[in-house]
């Protein structure tokens, strides 16, 4: 047998290769050109006025204040440190945010197939309520009711002891930070391992004898056991900052802003909505016949939720999750309508005063690029890996 | 070896259940107290709806102040709702800044936009015809609103807000958006790699950061693309930053239809000796597009709260005419009687445009289900 | 054919799916060991008949006992009698994540609390039972129907049941594949375990069943000896259906 002859270079317009070769050739060409009569309008405009550019200015003195931030911040520290409080923001919001969703979500996607009339009711009017109304008209009724029907702080709400909510937000008591503390962190690690461990050794051993014993409350046992073992030995750190009422205020204690709770709150309903159907769409995935045949060999209800339903159904549930996580996250951006000052906010407000647009949108367009090439990424790479083997 | 078996038969008519198994007792204990855990959660709900319930009647209808008194509704406060807000500044609501004199104006426009997107839903009326009757009905309603001819006063674009603008905005986006994902999404397809890579990089780019980084990005930059001397209108730069984010999106729609349409269609059309554009024209798009349709209202759903953003670069659509109207400091106190008004027109829509999408899959599927 | 007590007994047995009267008095008792073949028209309920038999349906009047028990709502009786009773679904059912083995494992481990490496060799041995041993590691959707039909009756096999029960085992095969599971079926009958099949396959049913069972709209209308039946159908919707399906 031997090799096929190379394929004859028909340079004519007739062949296909050179056709294609040639759109692409235009294409490029088109576009290059395109950006090239953009790119010196841009430039005439801002000589004309007086617009400088140049990621220069992002070393430069900020020269305004963020209203909260996790680490201190003043406005002589440069832009780009401002822009990283920004990022702290965001994803301090987002990821307590994406938690929460998740949590809601799940229960209420599971309420939604309920064969209680009641519950599926309930749930599938939530789901509706909040899929259909705009994100930013629901912050805006959130951040109405956080900063308009609380009390003002002279009279906040107690809903637990030391813990006040008001127009200023929430305050709560919060541990200080003391060495001993790392006895904690040190004996909540010995009990994650301790917690492994033992999973290992009932896996074993069921595998063994036929003999099951219960993994998961013993793992969580362990854990707790181990952060409090930890804790004792670290010297029992008790001190706690506890927010005080005072005539006009609450002093100490942790906080959160009011706009933080808005948009924590806002965007945990609002995704739940979304994700509570991402939940019930891949439960629903895994056909009946999987329960009749579990039924058939005998899995009790708790055995064939774990054991047939739901590693089928995250299969169906991971990739859509993924991107209702990655809206979430882009959702945060709307912190700019009410006043938390996330990465968008802040990029706003270093382009109002320095003028640079451009630098400015283009940083925050690449931050949020990079967040979602990896998410989608890392969700690809799992998707591969579990996809169901066939021909 | 053989087994006497019944031999005679006589048929057995049909009875009805036991009544232990239908009736009210057995629904009832079939949808609401089926098994203990069920039971519990059936009786906490309704506790809470119980205790839930009564109030927000109270405070919703029963006290409620329905006319724009604002003593009473101060007085009221608290205790009941004060629809009045909704009478008071319902048409700075609807309208947004538009001047009160020429409101009559977007009423007309809007009105005949919405008649022309309901008739566009219903299956008898999609002809080629139709594409003209938008074309119209969208000269029509610039015009309208513009004004400046035949004695019309000309109202710039920065004035028009409320509801004509969530409308014009949210199908503007759609319809121009269309063609152009449709090219990206067979971009997104083509062998050729330079096409495929730019199409690519153009979804990607687009899809991965917020809307309002992309209205920034068209409020901000593009009057700097513009040449020097010209400007470029607002509502003119917002509807391309929603275009192009609309077209992305609805180029992943487009190519998963694309996707699922089986391989054969196109080797049997190649095999017949079409063209590229031919196959696409008349055989690949009109069965991808008509897999897609329920996913695409999707997309116009998702397009119509998204319009909801441009209150954030100053374009004052339903959403951000409600925060107007209720600066006013008489009228504050009643933010969320007016949010509400506004939530319910949103849900209304929505909720309507999301069964019609449900019909619609089932109206397309009933002709293309397999056996 | 042993003369004890039967090791299935409908009484008198009536369901319903809301309104609709789908299964009418039935009278059934079925000996150890017997083979029995149910046919008849689509919504005749011999689907619904034999998976009342495992509790996937549940009746509404009537005596149902398989094995000396009686069904009832009592879980831990409908558990006990799940354990006897092995089913194979017309779609094969089986848990596309797992590979054939642990499809197999599964059950023994989990209900029937048997060690690891005993329910694994247990799976070997019916898996060679069904001549698919070489697939074991192979994932269900990486084999033909034929084959995943055999899995599946290996899978409900492996948890020694005295009553094996097939519901239109064949039907979702393309045709080259539908003996080579007929074949398994053969076997197992000739082992003694009691069987109800139901089944459009009448050369099976001429060869192998003790008693075949005729139903429409809901009722038992005629059953008899294999050949009885076949050579003098006495009932006419019987020779109606019959003709139908014999046409071929």
């Amino acid at each position: 047998m031997s090799t096929p002859p190379p394929p004859k270079r028909q340079w004519s317009w007739r062949s296909q290769a050179f056709r294609g070769l040639l759109y692409q050739i235009l294409a490029i060409v088109l576009l290059a050109l395109a950006i090239a009569y953009l790119m010196s309008n841009t430039f005439a405009n801002m000589r004309a006025r007086g617009i400088q550019s140049g990621f220069d200015f992002f070393l430069q003195p900020a020269g305004f204040g963020i209203g909260e931030s996790l680490f201190d911040f003043d406005s002589s520290q440069n832009y780009l440190v401002a822009y990283l409080v920004g990022l702290s923001n965001t994803l301090r919001v987002a990821l307590v945010g994406l938690v929460l969703s998740t949590l809601l979500g799940t229960l209420i996607g599971i309420g939604r197939l309920s064969h209680n009339t009641l519950v599926k009711v309930l749930c599938t009017s939530y789901v509706e309520v909040t899929r259909n109304v705009p994100l930013l008209l629901q912050l805006f009724m959130w951040y109405f009711a956080m900063t308009e029907l609380l009390p003002s702080i002279e009279t906040p709400l107690k809903p637990m002891t030391d813990v006040f909510l008001s127009k200023n937000g929430l305050q709560y008591p919060i541990p200080v930070w003391e060495a001993g503390h790392w006895g904690t962190l040190l004996g909540m690690g010995a009990g994650v391992v301790a917690a492994s461990l033992w999973k290992r050794h009932a896996r074993l051993q069921f595998e063994a004898t036929g003999i099951y014993k219960a993994s998961l409350l013993p793992a969580l046992g362990l854990f707790v056991a181990g952060g409090v073992l930890g804790w004792l030995l670290g010297g029992a750190p008790g001190q706690l900052d506890i927010p005080e009422l005072t005539e006009i205020s609450v002093v100490g204690g942790g906080s959160v802003s009011p706009e933080y709770l808005t948009l924590l709150i806002g965007l945990t309903v609002y995704t739940s909505g979304y994700i509570a159907e991402v939940v019930r769409a891949g439960i629903q995935s895994v056909s009946f016949g999987q329960h009749e045949a579990a039924v058939a060999l005998g899995l009790k209800r708790s055995q064939e939720l774990r054991l047939i339903q739901l590693p089928q159904a995250m299969r169906v549930i991971i990739p859509p999750l993924t991107s209702q996580y990655l809206n979430l996250i882009k959702n945060s951006s709307l912190a700019v309508a009410v006043g938390y000052p996330d990465l968008v906010s802040i990029s706003s407000t270093a382009l109002n005063q320095t003028g640079r647009a451009i630098e400015c949108i283009a940083f925050v367009m690449l931050i949020y690029l990079s967040l979602s090439l990896l998410t989608s990424g890392a969700m690809n790479i799992y998707n591969r890996s579990v996809q169901l083997k066939d021909r | 070896m053989t087994r006497s078996y019944q031999q005679h038969f006589e048929p057995i008519a049909p009875r009805k259940p036991p009544t232990s198994h239908t009736g009210a007792m057995a629904w009832l204990h079939r949808h609401f107290f089926d098994g203990p855990f069920n039971s519990f959660l059936t009786i906490l709900f309704l506790a809470l709806l119980l205790w839930a319930i009564p109030p927000v009647f109270n405070w919703t209808i029963w006290y409620a102040i329905p006319n724009a008194d604002n003593e009473a509704c101060r007085a009221a406060q608290g205790l009941g709702a004060c629809w009045g807000v909704v009478a008071e500044k319902g048409r700075l609501i609807l309208f947004g800044r538009y001047p009160y004199a020429e409101q009559w104006r977007p009423l007309l426009a809007s009105s005949v936009l919405v008649v022309l997107l309901v008739v566009s839903c219903l299956r008898s009326f999609w002809r080629p015809s139709l594409v003209l009757a938008w074309v119209l009905v969208y000269a029509f309603f610039f015009a309208l609103m513009r004004g400046g001819f035949a004695g019309l006063t000309p109202i710039e674009t920065e004035r028009w807000g409320g509801l004509p603008l969530t409308l014009l905005l949210a199908s503007v986006s759609l319809v121009v958006a269309f063609p152009l994902a449709i090219l990206l999404a067979l971009g997104r397809q083509s062998d050729l790699p330079a096409i495929r890579t730019l199409c690519v990089v153009f979804i990607e780019f687009v899809r991965g950061v917020p809307l309002i980084s992309v209205l920034f990005m068209a409020s901000f930059i593009l009057p700097l693309f513009m040449p020097q001397g010209t400007s470029i209108d607002v509502l003119v730069r917002v509807l391309i930053g929603m275009t192009l984010f609309t077209a992305a999106y609805l180029a992943e729609v487009i190519r998963g239809g694309l996707q699922a349409l089986p391989k054969g269609q196109v080797e049997a059309a190649h095999s017949l000796g079409l063209s590229y554009w031919q196959i696409q024209r008349m055989i690949v798009l009109p069965q991808a597009l008509r897999l897609v349709v329920p996913s695409i209202v999707n997309t116009f759903i998702g397009a119509f709260k998204d319009t909801s953003l441009v209150t954030i670069v100053s374009l004052y659509d339903l959403t951000g005419a409600v925060q107007l109207a209720l600066g006013d400091a008489d009228w504050r106190k009643f933010f969320i009687e007016g949010q509400m008004f506004v939530a319910a027109i949103y849900f209304i829509a929505c909720f309507a445009m999301s069964r019609y999408s449900q019909w619609l899959e089932s109206l397309l599927n009933t002709g293309t289900r397999r056996q | 054919m042993s003369t004890s007590s039967p090791i299935i007994e409908f009484s008198k047995v009536n369901k319903w799916y809301g309104e609709f009267h789908v299964l009418r008095d039935i009278d059934l008792s079925v000996a150890k060991g017997e083979r029995i073949v149910v046919c008849g028209p689509s919504g005749s309920g011999k689907s619904t008949l034999i998976r009342c038999i495992n509790r996937l349906e549940v009746h509404q009047s009537g005596t149902l006992t398989v094995d000396g028990t009686e069904l009832t709502d009592d879980v831990k009786s409908i558990e006990a009698v799940r354990r006897q009773v092995g089913m194979v679904f017309q779609q094969f059912n089986l848990f596309p994540h797992l590979t054939v083995l642990e499809n197999l494992t599964l059950a023994p481990m989990w209900v029937g609390k048997i060690p690891k490496a005993e329910a694994e060799e247990r799976a070997m041995q019916q898996l060679k039972r069904v001549q698919i041993a070489e697939q074991a590691h192979k994932y269900p959707l990486q084999l033909s129907g034929g084959q995943q039909q055999r899995v599946a009756i290996a899978r409900s096999l492996c948890l020694t049941p005295k009553i094996m029960l097939f519901d239109e085992p064949t039907s979702a095969l393309d045709p080259e594949m539908i003996n080579e599971v007929l074949d398994v079926m053969v076997e197992l009958a000739n082992q003694g375990i009691t069987m109800i099949c139901v089944t459009h396959e009448m050369g099976f049913a001429r060869s192998v069943a003790d008693r075949v069972i005729f139903m429409d709209q809901g009722q038992i209308v005629e059953q008899n000896t294999a050949t009885e039946f076949f050579a003098n159908p006495k009932n006419e919707r019987t020779q109606d259906f019959l003709s139908k399906i014999l046409a071929h």
